[in-house]
């Protein structure tokens, strides 16, 4: 059931704040299914480390994931170091999860993360928006267009 | 009040009258809902232990940021125990602990001197703990500082709880993840960790293990871990063992939450655990209030008072998990040496590798998988101490479908009982 390896790596990671862990888990499986090599960084991820790791293992694509309600914010953080802070990077960043603490989207703060320079925004649970970010031709690659995901 | 008083005598006494002690997860931010919620917990019916249960920004040490949310009057997840004055929980506990009620602070922290020396000069004695198990499942100190943390916890909760109290401590080593641990390796755990404060001058004890998805290999593992305390612990150490009502995804209709809160009371009174930490109906939802508590403590007490007790000697098998337990502690004791450093050798070579365990001082080799018969089976082993999985008849790896459908299994077959 799984697709044929692409060659490609993504990095999956969870925010500064957050301590949840399954999300990150079943996100590598899921990733890893679809033919990607996963490094999966573990959760409480500071904008630093996450830029660090993409510094060292040059993934094709950065996952972020975040349920505990501070994802709006801290995803906003983490982008925002990832393109303008020191060895700022343009590697494709999508971000999902329960993003905020209201339990339900919000678009004045998903356009916040794709002007920041995420390259999709998914809605919790939406991963059919996900695999079709990843299966999609030339995906992952770093000509990604910004697109935001949510219902798509 | 007139012998000296401890949590674990108190919860021995209740087990002599045939009681099983049952306890909630409850914090709140303020001292006065904090002892309004202690009152409602003295008072209901059943032989209960409250709880102050430590905010999350006490818990990883931002003791700045607990004072800027109590300034600003913003609602917190638990009790910042390091922030407000000890005179303050002084206060808010006055007249609620006593010998027939006694409180234990919970927190999580792999830093936890604050804390102890918060509820130390609070009036306190009992905590919950851990070198491994408040550490690798939530966040990224390392397991080396985390051991020192806690070896110093340890030394300094007895210090400063000197006699007649007496220092109680609780290993977390039963939960880990919440989810999909293998029984073999949580009581192990729960075992090393209690070795470890027996070490470090902790003369009381208390070793939990986590309700998980069949019932007879819960009450396998419970026994195991009795057998195994009773093996491996000094004598001159006085130990329980606390049952936690199933820490995974938690059934979302009140009456598959209902039956999986009794499953896990007749599950600590037929293995022979003596204290229950109980979960709520709401938990699937959001933090619970007082009133929930109150009714989960109930709905326990009363489940527990209906099962009988077990016969006496039935901990002594060899089941499944007591050897896989004795495996992975003998394996990590083998060596000698103190316990904190033979922990940590173990997690370096992957002896101990909890799975889906994404800490940096994991191994992450490890596999597991609920088997068709319900009993959570290791589907890789990497460098555990045990025999590989059988290639023929192997359980099959687990998927992204298959995990999603494993953190549920608990939830699902709850609610859907007829």
């Amino acid at each position: 059931m799984s697709l044929p390896p692409t060659g490609q790596t993504v990095l999956v990671t969870g925010t500064a704040s957050d301590s949840h862990t399954w999300n990150l888990v079943y996100l590598q499986l899921f990733v890893e299914e679809l033919g990607y090599r996963v490094v999966n960084l573990g959760p409480c991820v500071t904008d630093d480390l996450l830029a660090e790791a993409c510094r060292v293992h040059r993934p094709d694509l950065v996952v972020i994931s975040s349920v505990n309600g501070h994802g709006y914010r801290d995803g906003l953080s983490a982008v925002t170091r990832l393109r303008r802070g020191p060895g700022r990077s343009d590697i494709p960043v999508v971000i999902g999860g329960k993003l905020g603490v209201l339990g339900e989207r919000s678009p004045e703060a998903a356009a916040r993360l794709l002007a920041a320079g995420c390259d999709a925004v998914f809605d919790d649970a939406d991963l059919d928006a996900l695999r079709e970010f990843l299966t999609r031709p030339a995906a992952g690659a770093r000509t990604a267009h910004r697109h935001a995901g949510s219902t798509v | 009040m007139s012998a000296p008083q401890s949590f674990g005598r108190f919860v021995a006494r209740a087990a002599a009258g045939g009681g099983l002690v049952v306890q909630p997860r409850m914090g709140f931010g303020t001292p006065r809902l904090m002892r309004a919620g202690l009152e409602r917990v003295r008072a209901a019916a059943g032989s209960t232990a409250g709880t102050l249960t430590i905010d999350s920004y006490t818990r990883v040490g931002d003791l700045a940021a607990a004072g800027a949310a109590l300034a600003e009057g913003a609602a917190l997840n638990g009790y910042p125990i390091a922030t407000h004055p000890p005179a303050v929980t002084r206060e808010l506990l006055d007249g609620i602990t006593a010998a027939d009620f006694p409180v234990q602070v919970r927190h999580g922290s792999s830093r936890p001197e604050p804390i102890i020396r918060a509820l130390a000069a609070a009036g306190l004695d009992a905590t919950e703990g851990g070198p491994v198990s408040y550490c690798l499942p939530y966040g990224r100190t390392p397991l080396r500082e985390s051991v020192d943390n806690w070896a110093r916890g340890c030394e300094l909760l007895a210090e400063l709880v000197p006699a007649p109290r007496t220092p109680h401590l609780e290993t977390f080593g039963g939960c880990m993840l919440g989810q999909l641990c293998p029984p073999g390796l949580l009581v192990a755990l729960s075992v090393l960790e209690g070795l470890f404060f027996a070490e470090h001058g902790i003369g009381e004890l208390s070793l939990s293990y986590a309700q998980q998805t069949d019932a007879g290999q819960d009450a396998e593992a419970v026994r195991a871990l009795r057998r195994l305390a009773a093996e491996l612990l000094p004598p001159r150490v006085e130990w329980h063992v606390v049952l936690y009502t199933y820490m995974g995804v938690y059934p979302g209709t009140r009456a598959g939450a209902d039956r999986l809160l009794e499953a896990s009371a007749r599950l600590a009174v037929r293995s022979g655990a003596r204290r229950l930490i109980v979960k709520t109906a709401a938990e699937a939802h959001r933090i619970p209030t007082v009133a929930e508590n109150v009714r989960a403590l109930e709905i326990a007490a009363a489940a527990a008072a209906l099962t009988e007790p077990p016969a006496a000697g039935d901990e002594s098998a060899d089941s499944e998990v007591y050897l896989e337990a004795r495996a992975f502690v003998g394996a990590v004791l083998d060596g000698g040496g103190p316990v904190g450093t033979a922990l940590r050798t173990a997690f370096a070579r992957g002896w101990l590798d909890v799975p889906y365990c994404l800490h940096p001082d994991n191994a992450g080799r490890s596999r597991s998988v609920i088997d068709p018969t319900g009993r959570l089976r290791w589907s890789r082993t990497g460098s555990m101490p045990l025999a590989p999985v059988r290639r023929s008849g192997r359980v099959p790896e687990l998927t992204a479908d298959g995990l999603l459908a494993a953190v549920h299994a608990v939830a699902r077959r709850y609610d859907h009982v007829a």
